[in-house]
């Protein structure tokens, strides 16, 4: 086992373009959740939206990539005015279920027969990425020594990093607000914000369509990422790892849903390569192979499990406002 | 009858009593009324929770609402401020009506509630507590916020609400998390946030549940204070020593109708109220003092 290329590996996840574009739709559900206190079980429904936003503009309707950005924004909006204005007066829960529920319906649709000739049906789009290939500046990848990039991921990295740098700027910046304030007033005690003359209704909503866009935007990069799109990269399980990822991180901090994505994928592949570099000398006893992959998900699940009782608000939370609630 | 401020004044009561001579039975028209309900009704299945015909909450004076529990009282502040919905029933604050509003409506007119059981947001400091209480702030539409057009407006804010910390002897927790505060001080922290609002009329659904004795006087105090600062004040309570000293008129709630409103001398010699109400309480210590939901 070369314990230098494991690690090499798991850095480069760490800070590749997958952790960037989870780091982005963790953002997105950490305004939903972490602060607006929104049980969002459909994030990856907005990524889905996203992702077919440009897929859709630039190959159907031949529009330049920009303008499939500002589709995929206009569609996870809404998709937010959708979801939201049925759910958002009930309690947190029916939130919870509806969110779930239509994330996995959008996906129906877009996979159905009828939507085929918008969205390719199972088969998804492809090509619609060549503009953005086009557009890289970069002609060779970069090697740091430890880990090394090729050019199409530095140009996906750029975007990537870049909108999480500005997502990042904007929640910071709201989040310190008389708007962040009441964001926060609603997550603890809704009824007192109202209470106050605040129209709680209204907040959700933009809490709502905001971290949906971010979502959206993760989701049109997962594209441009893979040069594809198919309805079936969009599975509920998306939205668990992002909930992993925000709780790892810390729920409510700046900067939890960045750390914790890259955390996560660092951890994914490292066990992930332990485990193959154990399995190809035969170090595994009890199972091998295909097995492998099921089994870093288990580790990974462990150490969460193990975060969730010695560190409950995660690596960057704060534990004053997880324990302060005394009746 | 009513407000003339240069009235002459007993020292103990720097106010002219504005409900003076106003005769004691139920649904009684008062000469200013800011708020004014009719047929308030509201059902929850087969139980009829609050069924009153007319209320009239004369201004800038202290009204009281008492009525054993269950009486209705929680649910008659619920509905008239826009935080349940009635079956049937007009109300109007300031003569203009609030029927369909929702809460945050009502208290933006200037109708501000606080909570049977505190709403204190335990997560945030003192001051952000108060802060968010403050009215119209460009900071929280999210434009405002984003490009930080409220740091003049914020500065303001903070100034007016240490004034009002000061008052309820809150200022040095300010920075503080309002959920380490005892259970008084966030009903006064609870107080002064619904004063940040700047309301005219403030209705307090149990202010003194649960405060610890040398707290309840401060808290009356305060209570007094409003009205002399020219609010109106419509209070829930069960202390009934409470009640009599600082009351300026009395509305007994009985299985959600009227059965009694007068000045406390009046409500302290009604038959009616003594078997309803004062009688258990006087018999029985633990019903004058005991919990709702
Ligand atoms: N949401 C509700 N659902 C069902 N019953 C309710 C509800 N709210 C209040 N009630 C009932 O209405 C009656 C009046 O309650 P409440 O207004 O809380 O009384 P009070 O504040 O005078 O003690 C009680 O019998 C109570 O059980
Ligand atoms: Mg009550």
């Amino acid at each position: 086992m070369d314990f230098l290329s494991i690690f090499s590996a798991a850095l480069g996840s760490a800070i590749g373009p997958i952790a960037a574009i989870y780091a982005l739709a963790a953002i997105g559900l950490n305004m939903h959740f972490g602060y607006t206190g929104l049980l969002n079980f459909g994030q990856v429904g907005f990524m889905l939206v996203g992702a077919y936003g440009v897929a859709v503009s630039v190959l159907t309707f031949g529009l330049p990539i920009w303008a499939g950005f500002l589709a995929s924004i206009a569609c996870a909006i809404v998709l937010a005015l959708l979801l939201g204005i049925p759910t958002l007066r009930l309690r947190a829960d029916y939130l919870a279920i509806c969110t779930i529920g239509v994330a996995e319906v959008v996906r129906l649709i877009y996979r159905a027969p009828v939507a085929r000739d918008l969205t390719g049906g199972v088969y998804g789009r492809q090509g619609f990425a060549d503009g953005f290939d086009d557009a890289n500046p970069f002609t060779d990848g970069l090697d740091l020594g430890i880990v090394s990039f090729r050019a199409s991921d530095l140009w996906v990295m750029v975007w990537a990093w870049g909108l999480v740098g500005l997502a990042t700027l904007v929640m910071w910046l709201l989040m310190h607000s008389p708007w962040g304030r009441v964001i926060k007033g609603i997550r603890e005690d809704e009824e007192a914000v109202r209470s106050l003359g605040k129209n709680v209704f209204l907040y959700k909503m933009q809490s709502l369509v905001l971290g949906g866009v971010f979502g959206a935007l993760a989701g049109a990069l997962i594209g441009l990422n893979q040069q594809t799109v198919t309805p079936d990269q969009f599975m509920p399980q998306v939205t668990f790892y992002l909930w992993a990822m925000l709780l790892l991180g810390g729920a409510g901090r700046t900067l939890g849903p960045i750390i914790g994505s890259m955390a996560m994928w660092f951890l994914l592949t490292l066990f992930d390569e332990i485990l193959r570099g154990l399995d190809s000398i035969d170090m595994l006893p009890f199972f091998g192979g295909p097995e492998v992959g099921a089994m870093r998900h288990a580790i990974v699940g462990l150490v969460l499990v193990l975060l969730i009782i010695y560190r409950p608000q995660g690596i960057v939370g704060d534990r004053k406002e997880m324990l302060v609630n005394v009746k | 009858m009513s407000s003339d401020p240069t009235d002459a004044a007993a020292p103990d009561r720097p106010v002219p009593d504005r409900s003076a001579g106003i005769e004691p039975v139920p649904g009684v028209a008062k000469p200013d009324p800011i708020l004014r309900a009719d047929g308030i009704r509201r059902s929850f299945g087969g139980l009829t929770a609050v069924d009153v015909d007319h209320l009239e909450v004369q201004r800038g004076t202290i009204t009281a609402l008492i009525g054993p529990n269950g009486a209705g009282k929680s649910t008659l502040f619920n509905l008239l401020t826009g935080f349940d919905r009635v079956d049937s029933g007009q109300w109007t604050y300031e003569g203009r009506s609030l029927q369909g509003l929702a809460g945050h409506q009502v208290a933006r007119r200037g109708m501000v509630r606080t909570f049977q059981l505190t709403k204190a947001l335990t997560r945030m400091t003192v001051m952000d507590n108060m802060l968010l209480a403050a009215q119209g702030q460009v900071g929280e539409k999210m434009l405002g916020g984003l490009l930080r057009l409220w740091t003049t407006q914020e500065a303001a804010n903070r100034k007016r609400a240490i004034e009002l910390l000061e008052r309820f002897k809150l200022d040095t927790k300010r920075d503080e998390m309002a959920g380490s505060l005892s259970g008084g001080q966030r009903k006064l922290l609870e107080m002064a946030r619904a004063l940040m609002v700047q309301p005219g009329m403030v209705m307090l659904d149990e202010p003194m549940a649960g405060v610890n004795p040398a707290l309840v006087q401060s808290l009356l105090g305060h209570i007094t204070a409003l009205r002399d600062d020219g609010m109106t004040v419509l209070f829930v309570e069960h202390d009934m020593d409470v009640i009599m000293g600082i009351s300026d008129w009395i509305v007994v709630l009985a299985e959600g109708k009227i059965i009694a409103e007068g000045c406390p001398d009046d409500i302290r010699s009604n038959t009616q109220v003594i078997d309803a109400y004062l009688g258990a309480s006087h018999d029985d210590p633990a019903a004058a003092t005991g919990e709702d939901r």
